[in-house]
């Protein structure tokens, strides 16, 4: 058995799989830290020394109305009285123009340009706090979406400012409790245009009128839904923007004021700003959320009664504002201090060039308001570079040392009073765009050639996969295909490409790419000696290596795999992926009996003339047998069926699946009122529990697993049982109402977190046995007389608590005929042997490997269900009995006829169907976070350990059928004995049930089995993750893609990665038992040199 | 001698085939505000019906059930209820399938069982007719060496494409195109009658290919092929006439497309117009 080979080969694929996936994300997925910290305004920085406080003189502006127009490109702004045929979404929102044309120096039109991702809540976050947030912006509060970093709302809340709100209820959720007043409206249903716009209006004049609110946000939606629903060449969005030039007509002209007797058309007070808006473009079919340039640019239109402007647009003014820019300005002229991590540049033709004083209202100069934004960013940048190194290091210091250079300028002129040199103003805008380009190359950009060389690693290693899987047998045979080159190879390649780059560019080298380059090389060599080895094997003999052809493709076990990778392509397919699988599941599995049946191995053969010509029995079993394989077959079958139906109602709701409400079992006990339905529930819960550690005791006392000595049976016999006792206390403890027993409360308290803690160090223990001691194999000497007469029914002294009569019935002594021969042998041979041990007889040795595997994973099971809601003990016994259902139906199809890729389809099937079946979706909201408090409901000082427990919780059942995975090389082994024995009554000594010890006969062939069965469902789950790789990187630009696909991929990654790591567990206990096995027939039978 | 088989398999099917176009054009010409989306379960019953009649006339015209061994008044009877009772199992059969492959348990179970009903007359129905009310006889056929006729393939093709059609049927129902076909049962429905209409058109098609490999150990189909050739241009005869007849309505339907357009009810027709 060549263990080490088969766990490299394995270690090595999961290597490249992690690089390609580490790559890919890498450059997909944009992080970014979150500071914590906020202005205030006595460290606002006045010019030179003086500490004044900044907040304390009146503003620019007492007011500012927000209107935010969600997608209003600035397409749709612009107006060409040329065109004499517009298009529906063109010259529709005249009002802009006219007023810019008419009061040059009151309003101003840009292009406002945003930072992809282009979704709106990335956008809201965006100009509110200054920032350039990612999709993923790692906080420490990441259980809900409220914005904590230093955002406008938040300061203006501070300087004790009104905020009204109205519009889409996204700012609800992420300015929680932040407004004087709000009005949120629905945002879900893209399909409805006007709800929350009407709803705006009904309530937006009304406002304005009144004079309670110093800051009014609206933001409408209709012209974005428009965009999605029929795309912005469509008449519908012509009506939409006609109705927003009325708004904003109505807003700058108040309906009141225009009847009274009008000589002023504007109702906004002089002290009043008007902002008009989109957060984002849209493309041409009306989609957004990439980086063209068509989604980022929208339009910002700036209005006041009042000038603020010093004339019409000159040459200097910038061509196009970036959206960042929007919340120094406003922060400045509303007199409040600028968000601490705001990246913005203050827009300079807001501000006049000298210094002046109108009375009371100060206004700050140009350079003025350039230092205090120049000083903020700044001090941004070094509490960034403090707490993270994503930052580059060498445009750090050279952004440090230009800032330096420029405080020193400028406060000497301040100092000497002499006027300041035009040239240090635009070097200080110079620098807040150097700034600000640094961040966002460093936050807000995919990274195109990480993606397509994670890609390309990706599906190198799932074609590698591939042929290792095809391949195993020669692999583990041949000397000359080692991993050796390979692994050479990618160290070289790394070293030496980390070594070009330096010299050549003598730049900063990323470990990434020196990876990339590394398993891309070794991978590359990997498939090539394959290939030179494929094909004098092709020529010795073709069938040893099978052919992908088109048909193979089409064959229900590939084309099902197929299907569903092409289904993570479609937002609609992963949003019902709990349900496209278990259909899956069910084709897939009730293809096999159809396939037998056209094989005509399914039933068996009647005697009729006509039929038997074509029709041939496998030679090894005879029609009683046929028969029974068949009926157990279907049977299980059933069970599988009903499994997989009843395990539909554990699953949870998406916000996207309208009209569907989440399993009952979801919610944890302590959240039911009635307390009969409480009970109820735990009743269930507990019996679910107990049944399948039942089931699992049963199974192994059958197979004769039980009465050993060793640390695996001691395990079983005790550490599971105790396990589950500690699940129903806990259970029971933690459904308690708070206020139900007063006097127990301290007992409650201590309880709730000494059970869930001794439940995991029982588990830890049980881990610790079966891994010291892995053999569940009982030894019985007995006389050698009775060893040559085989009809003696075995005798048997109770060693376990079980009554001889049910050891009688349960027990199958595996006498292993081989190892008796070689006993004999050695009985002449030596004659020191004599007196020992002249025959044994070995308990369990049938199922010497499945066992402690199967025992792990009762094990893990049961310490996984502690980490999820009582009631999914229901999904759990599902899950046990749907492996085993599977595991049989397997066996069964093996025994008739071998299927090769159909079991590991269906047990990756089966992983992500529970997945779902046990209340999880690929969704951020829908993470179990109780699982972090169990056992802890005081919380954690550190991160690490919560994430361990959720993760755990979260992939549950991918680390229960990766665990148990290798189960599907030995099940169809174990399964033989049945099947033979019913036919083989008399029981000849050389028809022995011998099972798994075929495996130790010929450790070649087992250790390829076990490489190709690990490999293939590898592929599978290699295959699934790069489908989902390739559906975040084609739909980039979806609308869906942080929604659906973005998640979707990293749960499908992190499922992926955690699968691998408990895969190799698993093999790696297999291997585990065949060396102590190996180790007990040396200790038995000295002379055996194996 | 084959293809004497093969052509009766050809019109046999043509005729089937004409039936179904009639019976989903005939009810747009009677029924006000008929359509296969609007009142699908009418088309669906309509069609299973016509189906049902005319293979069971086909069939029986064409001699190619079973011989029976007696001839006595009461085995007849007790075959003709044997059969009526496999197809009501059948239909609880795919009624129970298509629920445990996700359809809803309770909503729509008249939809669903409906579905059954289409699937067992596509299905079954043509085994019955083929191999008469014989269970094992049905697994028999649907093995790689059980096929004892050109029947017996040609019912493999059938069965295997309504199957298959129907299964891929239910993949557009989660997507959200709202169109009206994506509605449970429609979707499956209109799968397994293009899935059965290919296959009517694909088994004479392969089964004329294939004719130099396939070898039947029987001799059943000898004794059904000696009556051939007399039954042929019976079977002959009613399908050039049914294709007239259709292909008339067919002319009727064009000139008066608003009311005969059967994928659209009337009153929508009228909107796009």
């Amino acid at each position: 058995m060549k263990g080490l080979t088969v766990l490299s080969l394995l270690l090595w694929l999961c290597a490249a799989y992690f690089v390609g996936i580490y790559l890919f994300v890498g450059g997909f997925l944009l992080v970014r830290l979150e500071v914590n910290r906020t202005s205030a305004c006595g460290d606002v920085l006045q010019p030179g020394a003086e500490s004044a406080d900044f907040c304390q003189g009146p503003p620019r502006f007492r007011r500012v109305v927000v209107l935010i127009i969600d997608a209003l490109k600035i397409d749709f702004a612009r107006f060409d009285p040329t065109k004499t045929s517009p298009r529906p979404y063109e010259n529709k929102l005249p009002v802009l123009e006219e007023t810019v044309s008419a009061r040059p120096a009151q309003s101003r039109l840009y292009p406002f340009r945003a930072d992809p991702p282009t979704t709106t809540m990335q956008r809201i976050k965006g100009f509110t706090t200054g920032s350039l947030p990612t999709f993923v912006d790692v906080g420490n509060n990441f259980a809900s979406s409220a914005i904590l970093e230093d955002n406008l709302i938040h300061q203006l809340g501070q300087m004790g400012k009104r905020v009204v709100f109205m519009g889409d209820d996204t700012w609800e959720n992420l300015f929680p409790k932040k407004f004087y007043r709000s009005l949120p409206f629905p945002s879900f249903n893209v399909k409805d245009l006007h709800t929350v716009d009407n709803g705006i209006l009904q309530h937006l004049y009304t406002t304005m009128v009144g004079d309670d609110w110093d800051v009014l946000v609206a933001h409408f939606l209709g012209v974005d839904h428009c965009g999605h629903r029929f795309g912005p060449d469509h008449p519908a969005m012509a009506d939409k923007l006609t109705q927003m030039d009325g708004v904003i007509r109505s807003v700058r002209r108040n309906p009141k004021q225009t009847e009274a007797a009008g000589s002023v058309m504007e109702r906004l007070q002089d002290d009043t700003l008007l902002v008009v808006m989109g957060d984002h473009g849209m493309t041409d079919t009306g989609d957004h959320g990439g980086e063209s340039q068509k989604e980022t640019d929208a339009a910002l239109f700036l209005y006041s009664p009042s000038a603020i402007f010093p004339g019409p647009p000159t040459e200097d003014e910038p061509d196009v504002v970036p959206q960042t820019d929007l919340v120094p300005t406003l922060a400045l002229l509303l007199g409040i201090p600028i968000p601490f991590s705001s990246v913005g540049q203050v827009l300079l033709p807001l501000f006049p060039p000298q210094e002046q004083n109108q009375g009371a209202v100060r206004r700050l100069s140009q350079l003025e308001a350039l230092w205090i934004n120049t000083k903020q960013v700044h001090r941004f940048l070094q509490t960034y570079s403090s707490l993270s190194s994503d930052i580059p290091p060498e445009s750090l210091s050279e952004l440090k040392l230009l800032f330096s250079r420029l405080s020193s300028d400028y406060l000497g002129s301040v100092g000497a009073g002499l006027p300041p040199s035009p040239h240090l103003s635009s070097s200080l805008q110079a620098y807040l765009t150097s700034v600000r380009d640094t961040c966002r190359a460093t936050w807000a950009r995919f990274n195109p050639a990480k993606m397509a060389a994670g890609l390309a690693v990706l599906t190198f290693a799932c074609l590698a996969c591939f042929v290792m899987s095809e391949l195993s047998a020669v692999l583990t045979e041949e000397k000359r295909l080692g991993l050796k080159a390979p692994v050479a190879a990618a160290i070289t390649i790394g070293v030496i490409a980390a070594a070009a780059v330096q010299l050549v560019a003598r730049g900063y080298v990323e470990a990434v790419w020196c990876l990339a380059a590394g398993a891309f090389a070794s991978e590359a060599l990997f498939l090539w000696r394959a290939w030179r080895l494929n094909r004098p094997a092709v020529l010795k003999n073709g069938a040893k290596v099978s052919k992908l052809s088109a048909r193979r493709l089409l064959a229900p076990s590939l084309a099902v795999p197929l299907l569903r990778c092409a289904s993570l392509l479609s937002d609609s397919y992963v949003i019902y992926e709990g349900r496209v699988v278990t259909f899956l599941l069910l084709s897939l599995a009730l293809y096999v009996p159809v396939r037998l049946n056209w094989d005509g191995h399914l039933v068996p053969l009647t005697p009729d003339p006509l039929k038997s010509a074509g029709l041939l029995p496998s030679p090894a079993l005879t029609l009683a047998a046929v028969r029974k394989e068949s009926g157990s077959l279907i049977g299980c079958l059933g069970g599988l069926v009903l499994c997989a139906c009843v395990s539909l109602s554990f699953h949870g709701c998406r916000e996207e699946q309208g009209g569907c409400t989440p399993s009952p079992f979801l919610s944890p006990l302590s959240r039911l009122q009635d307390s009969q339905l409480k009970n109820l529930y735990y009743i269930l819960s507990v019996v679910s529990l107990g049944v399948s550690a039942y089931l699992l005791r049963l199974w192994l006392c059958h197979y004769g697993n039980l009465n050993s000595s060793g640390g695996t049976a001691f395990a079983a016999r005790w550490v599971l049982p105790l396990l589950c006792v500690c699940a129903g206390l806990h259970w029971a403890v933690s459904a308690t109402r708070e206020d139900g027993f007063r006097k127990l409360a301290e007992l409650i308290r201590v309880a709730q977190l000494a059970l869930p803690r001794a439940a995991f160090a029982l588990l830890g223990l049980g881990l610790c046995l079966i891994w010291a001691d892995p053999l569940t194999v009982f030894l019985k000497t007995r006389a050698a007389a009775s060893a040559r007469s085989p009809a003696l029914p075995p005798r048997y002294r109770a060693s376990t608590g079980i009554s001889p009569q049910a050891e009688l019935r349960h027990l199958i002594p595996q006498i292993y005929q081989h190892m008796r021969r070689s006993l004999e042998d050695g009985e002449t041979g030596g004659g020191g042997e004599e007196d020992g041990r002249p025959a044994v007889e070995a308990y369990g040795l049938g199922t010497v490997y499945s066992a402690p595997l199967l025992l792990l994973c009762g094990l893990l099971g049961v310490g996984l269900l502690l980490l999820h809601p009582e009631g999914m003990a229901l999904a759990f016994l599902l899950l046990l009995l749907e492996m085993a259902a599977l595991l049989h139906i397997h066996a069964a199809a093996a025994n008739l006829r071998s299927v090769a890729w159909t079991p590991v389809v269906l047990w990756s099937l089966a992983a992500s169907q529970f997945f779902h079946s046990t209340g999880h979706l690929p969704t951020f909201p829908s993470i179990q976070w109780g699982a972090a408090f169990v056992g802890f409901p005081d919380g954690h000082s550190g991160t690490v350990l919560p994430a361990c427990l959720v993760t755990l919780n979260t992939f549950a059942s991918h680390i229960l059928f990766a665990v148990g995975c290798p189960l599907l090389l030995f099940w169809p082994l174990v399964r033989e004995v049945r099947g033979s024995r019913g036919v083989k009554g008399h029981g000849e000594e050389g028809e022995d049930a011998v099972m798994e010890m075929r495996l130790r006969e010929k450790p070649q062939q087992f250790s390829a089995a076990l490489l190709q069965l690990s490999t293939r469902y590898l592929f599978i789950l290699g295959a699934q993750v790069f489908s989902s790789v390739c559906a975040a990187a084609i739909l980039r630009r979806h609308l869906m893609v942080w929604k659906v696909f973005a998640p979707k991929l990293l749960f499908e990654a992190s499922g992926f990665v955690v699968s691998c790591c408990f895969l190799l567990i698993g093999v790696t206990l297999v291997l585990r038992v065949d060396v102590a096995v190996g180790r007990w027939f040396k200790r038995l039978i000295p002379d055996a040199s194996r | 001698m084959w293809d004497h088989e093969i052509k009766a398999m050809a019109s046999s099917h043509s005729i089937i085939a004409a039936s179904v176009f009639m019976a989903t054009v005939l009810p747009a010409v009677l029924v006000p505000g008929f359509s296969v989306y609007g009142t699908h379960l009418l088309w669906l019953y309509s069609v299973s019906a016509a189906v049902a009649a005319v293979s069971v006339s086909v069939f029986w015209l064409l001699g190619i059930s079973p011989p029976t061994k007696k001839h006595t008044l009461g085995y007849k009877l007790s075959r003709l209820f044997r059969s009526c009772l496999y197809f009501f199992l059948s239909c609880l059969f795919f009624h129970t399938v298509v629920i445990l492959y996700g359809a809803p348990l309770i909503e729509s179970a008249l939809e669903t069982f409906s579905l059954a009903v289409l699937l067992t007359s596509l299905t079954t129905l043509r085994c019955l007719c083929v191999l008469g009310p014989n269970v094992q006889a049905w697994i028999r056929v649907f093995s790689r060496h059980g096929a004892m006729s050109v029947w017996d393939t040609c019912l493999q093709i059938t069965v295997a494409f309504t199957l298959i059609g129907a299964w891929l049927g239910a993949f557009p129902i989660p997507l959200d195109w709202d169109r009206p076909w994506q509605v449970w049962p429609v979707s499956c429905s209109l799968g397994a009658m293009i899935g059965y209409l290919a296959g009517l058109v694909v088994a004479p098609a392969w089964i004329h290919y294939h004719r130099k490999q396939l070898t039947y150990k029987c001799k059943t189909a000898a004794t059904i092929v000696a009556n051939l050739p007399s039954r042929f241009h019976e079977v002959h005869k009613i399908a050039s006439r049914t294709f007239k007849t259709s292909l008339s309505f067919h002319m009727n339907g064009l000139k008066g497309r608003q009311a005969l357009n059967p994928f659209y009810p009337p009153q929508l027709c009228k909107d796009k117009q």
